[in-house]
């Protein structure tokens, strides 16, 4: 397995624990009294599930596993790859420290949003080539 | 990668690239003001997100990956993997819309059944391919 993909595993499997540790937080607030920041977490709680762990498994395992890109350049640009893998990460990692916070760090969303858009397409890109019938 | 697969697993990318813009636009509504219009697409967002990228993208891998019926006959019943493909984007398209737009229940109701349509059609041409290799 390339190093890249074993980075996109691992990281989606980290976001995987986290979803759920945030789950067990928004369950918790029905029974103990937790801040207010607490509260906000759903749409944290989601998108460290469906962006952190499924996408990312996904993007590691197509990067890994999709039909060759060339000879010389079997998994497409792996300098692309990278920034995706970055891009994403940190993205979502803004979003996670940022969206409970109440508007307070809306700037930091924006960023989160914009560098989360950009990954996207830039795995569309790299990966658009490799999705072929030979 | 089968023909049906490499239409499967493009729109599915289209759909992350699309889902992931809108995502943006919302996140970035959040955190700063644009306006509240924006707010409507958020079921649009899960839409794509869901049945667009990630259900289109696993049954895409599932018709290449699953072992051959026979060596001989491969792929088997086609028609309706393609039916499924094809039921599939229309409901997501029309659920999109009618989410978008506030349309009438009837519409996303009819986005629903057509997804349904997409699965079963997927689930009956699956089934026989689930199966020990070389059998």
């Amino acid at each position: 397995m390339p190093r890249l993909a074993r980075w996109y595993i691992k990281a989606g499997l980290v976001y995987l624990v986290l979803a759920l540790l945030v789950g067990v937080l928004l369950q918790a607030r029905t029974v103990i009294d937790l801040p207010g920041w607490a509260g906000r977490l759903q749409p944290v709680y989601l998108h460290l599930l469906i962006v952190g762990w499924i996408t990312q498994l996904i993007i590691g395992v197509a990067y890994w596993m999709f039909p060759k890109f060339t000879r010389e350049q079997p998994r497409g640009s792996e300098t692309l790859g990278w920034l995706t893998f970055g891009l994403i990460n940190a993205g979502l990692a803004l979003r996670t420290i940022a969206e409970p916070q109440a508007g307070d760090l809306g700037w930091v969303l924006a960023v989160s949003a914009v560098l989360q858009v950009i990954a996207g397409w830039l795995f569309v890109i790299n990966t658009w080539a490799r999705v072929k019938e030979r | 990668m089968p023909r049906l697969s490499v239409w499967m697993v493009r729109t599915a990318l289209l759909y992350l690239g699309v889902g992931f813009t809108i995502g943006g636009l919302l996140l970035f509504n959040k955190g700063v003001y644009i306006d509240a219009a924006i707010w409507r697409l958020r079921p649009v967002h899960a839409e794509i997100a869901l049945i667009g990228w990630t259900l289109q993208l696993a049954l895409g891998v599932a018709f290449w990956i699953l072992p051959r019926l026979t060596r001989t006959e491969r792929y088997g019943r086609t028609w309706l993997a393609w039916s499924g493909y094809g039921l599939l984007n229309a409901g997501v398209l029309l659920l999109a819309a009618a989410r978008w737009n506030n349309g009438p229940a009837e519409l996303t109701l009819a986005g629903r059944v057509l997804e349904l349509l997409a699965v079963a059609a997927f689930a009956v041409y699956l089934w026989p391919r689930v199966k020990p290799f070389g059998k």
